[in-house]
């Protein structure tokens, strides 16, 4: 079926249960930047962008791009000639497309016509000329770690001078170099370098089987382990042709859920913090270690980490486990309840928090924005939520999900949508652990040669999408995890725009992106 | 405001052993007695992420929570190597990260003391396997600066962390 009616590019909707995917296939570079065109102007968002090196099948590289329709997902696939791997850059319909296009370039040297073309990944620990994912590329050259000059957007003006940070911050935080430039304390412009947590966690995927690609994927960002098991689990499973069975998929849920309302406590606690309430970051900070005891208990781990795994679930929950999780569930919503209402009538917080970091739905839009944040900027967008023409997957698509939002886009709104959505989870926490169906945990998955598959996950963040393509002999030829950071972090240069220096870290942490996640 | 205090009073101190009461939380206890002993004074810690993938500083945050309350047993978490003692690090060491962790180390007063973080910092079990060096990173801590005490696991508890801290200052 063609998506657009003036694109004439065949998309067959990938099997499975996860959410819709169509996938589509072109070979005329130029048709990437029409395709870009037309979803801008229906109101989509690109979703994530990646290369690879296909030249030992014989197929030279390849560029593959995922758009977020309403309806779902448009993955594209541009296959590029072995001696030019070049296409239309498209950071100019999609701003967010100018660090995963660079990346791409770092790591294949597949690269994009025009635009931004600086190093993103590459800070001077290899070659210029050489690409870790190119398959002729195992073995790297020698070379001195020489941090290289980067050329920052200057901005010029009376008075106004540059404050340089990073990448080592002041707190127990990952690492990252914020260039700010102000006049007095007014942030007039931010830019962010990254790059410093890339680890080649999609090199060191290459030719693993899928056990090793599930401990790799499970460690790109440690907040949102279940949330990148789920995705690459979902990915396999469409793959390789096999359904998860109805407990496992509840089971899924309920971990995930569990993942959003740690990081949400967390969140809550440092917000408070932040905004000189310290005793909000003890209280939070006291629910969240309740919280991850109860999951260390029931699951044998506190972040829930290797929880998920392709065919189903490596854990379980019994009679007794489910009296527990539904009796924690009644005194943290109690707890949260009391503390809501503090927050919301702590004059000195709001004060700190109402307009501060703002951003409006059509720049949220704008920058493809997904998650907590494009939802507290009035952009109704949750993959577990009905909307009209999207159905979600199982087993959310029978909860009756209500997406939080608010219209604001500030940093109140974004802790507003928080809390919403902490009582939320609840919700559907009882409600999957009183629904749990009964049958099998796991079922077997076995790798289908040249398989390739996309799983789309709505994790506490935002849209967690992995792309999975094994090879002839059912190993992993292809992972690429995307983290919806990648869509944040511009997103909060934006933010914090017009307002002062001070308040950086607290509209930072409204927005508590992932370095790592992104870094790869 | 009454709301708060409210609230205030109602939690009372949670603070507690380490989840292993008992010996583990006299062994804490014994140590946290020699820290202060030996150091004469607060031991003040420089946290550096050089290349986790965030869990372990979840942990090392959660050090601070009521539960473990280690600023109540008087060690702090500061913003400078300058005014640290100690330096507590994860990884696996990124080639993005190595330099500016040479950087803290060397900026560090002497005598100090480096405890390696997580299975990736301590280069041990499979995902410190599945971490080592490869394009861009240098492998595990001690690949790239003196290491004291390792605290493995992934990631590690706050109790093997606390545990960990308090091992590296007996070492002195
Ligand atoms: S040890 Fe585990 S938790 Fe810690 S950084 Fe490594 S992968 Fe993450």
């Amino acid at each position: 079926m063609f998506l657009f009616d003036d694109i004439p590019i065949d998309f067959a909707l990938q099997p499975g249960l996860g959410s819709p995917v169509w996938r589509g296939r072109s070979n005329d570079a130029d048709d990437l930047k029409d395709f870009a065109a037309s979803v801008h102007l229906a109101g989509g968002r690109l979703s994530a962008l990646w290369g690879s090196d296909c030249r030992d099948i014989g197929q030279g590289f390849r560029l593959d791009v995922v758009f977020g329709l309403n309806e779902g997902h448009a993955w594209l696939r541009i296959d590029l000639p072995e001696e030019a791997p070049v296409y239309p850059d498209i950071s100019s319909i999609f701003p967010a497309a100018n660090r995963m296009q660079r990346a791409a370039r770092d790591l294949t040297g597949i690269r994009q016509a025009g635009g931004d073309q600086r190093p993103w990944l590459r800070h001077g620990g290899w070659p210029a000329d050489w690409y870790p994912l190119r398959h002729d590329a195992s073995v790297p050259p020698e070379s001195e770690n020489a941090p290289t000059d980067y050329p920052f957007v200057v901005v010029a003006g009376d008075g106004v001078h540059e404050i340089p940070v990073g990448p080592i911050h002041a707190g127990i935080i990952e690492p990252g170099h914020f260039r700010f430039s102000v006049v007095g304390e007014r942030i007039l412009r931010l830019e962010e370098r990254l790059g410093y947590q890339h680890k080649g966690i999609e090199q060191r995927a290459r030719g693993a089987d899928l056990a090793t690609g599930a401990l790799l994927v499970g460690r790109v960002s440690g907040d949102s382990t279940v949330a990148f098991a789920w995705a690459y689990a979902a990915a396999l499973e469409a793959a390789c042709g096999i359904e998860p069975s109805p407990r496992a998929l509840v089971l899924r849920a309920l971990l995930l859920e569990r993942e959003r309302v740690a990081n949400h406590l967390g969140d809550l606690g440092a917000l408070g913090n932040d905004a000189a309430l310290a005793f909000g970051l003890a209280q939070f900070m006291r629910l969240k270690e309740d919280w991850l005891r109860l999951n260390a208990a029931l699951f044998g781990h506190r972040y829930l980490m290797d929880r998920i795994v392709p065919g189903g679930v490596a854990c379980d929950l019994d009679a007794a486990a489910a009296a527990a999780l539904l009796v924690q569930c009644d005194a943290i919503e109690r707890e949260v309840r009391e503390l809501r209402a503090i927050y919301d009538e702590h004059s000195g917080l709001q004060d700190r928090f109402v307009t501060t970091g703002a951003i409006d739905a059509a720049l949220a839009r704008e920058l493809s924005l997904t998650g907590f944040a494009a939802r507290a900027a009035g952009l109704i967008l949750d993959g577990r939520a009905h909307r009209h023409g999207y159905t979600p997957p199982p087993p959310y698509a029978s909860l009756g999900v209500r997406p939080a939002t608010r219209e604001e886009g500030d940093v109140a709104a974004r802790a507003a949508v928080r809390f919403d959505e902490i009582f939320e989870s609840l919700r559907l926490l009882r409600r999957l652990v009183t629904e749990l169906p009964t049958g099998e945990l796991r079922r077997e998955l076995a790798p289908v040669p040249n398989a390739e598959g996309l799983g789309v996950i709505e994790g506490w963040r935002g849209e967690v999408i992995v792309g999975v393509r094994l090879d002839a002999t059912g190993r992993i030829a292809r992972l690429h995890p995307h983290d919806p950071s990648w869509q944040g972090w511009p997103a909060l240069e934006h933010a914090v725009m017009k307002d002062i220096v001070p308040d950086f870290p607290l509209i930072n942490k409204s927005f508590n992106l992932s370095y790592s996640g992104q870094d790869i | 405001m009454l709301a708060l205090l409210k609230r205030i009073a109602k939690t009372g101190i949670v603070s507690e052993p380490a989840p292993e009461a008992g010996e583990a939380k006299r062994e804490i206890d014994r140590l946290h007695d020699e820290i202060l002993a030996i150091l004469g004074r607060a031991l003040t810690i420089r946290e550096v992420d050089a290349g986790s993938c965030n869990a372990c500083e979840l942990e090392i945050h959660a050090l601070n929570n009521p539960y473990y309350n280690l600023e109540g047993r008087g060690i702090k978490f500061v913003a400078s190597p300058r005014h640290a003692d100690m330096l507590l690090v994860t990884g696996p060491v990124t080639k993005n990260m190595e330099n500016a962790l040479k950087i803290a180390y060397e900026c560090t007063p002497d005598p100090k003391l480096v405890v390696a973080v997580g299975d990736c910092g301590c280069g041990c079990g499979e995902v410190g396997r599945l971490f080592g060096p490869n394009y861009a990173t240098v492998g595990p801590i001690e690949a790239v600066i003196p290491v004291d005490v390792k605290v493995p696991g992934c990631p590690p508890t706050p109790t093997a962390l606390l545990q960990g801290i308090l091992a590296a200052v007996r070492r002195r």
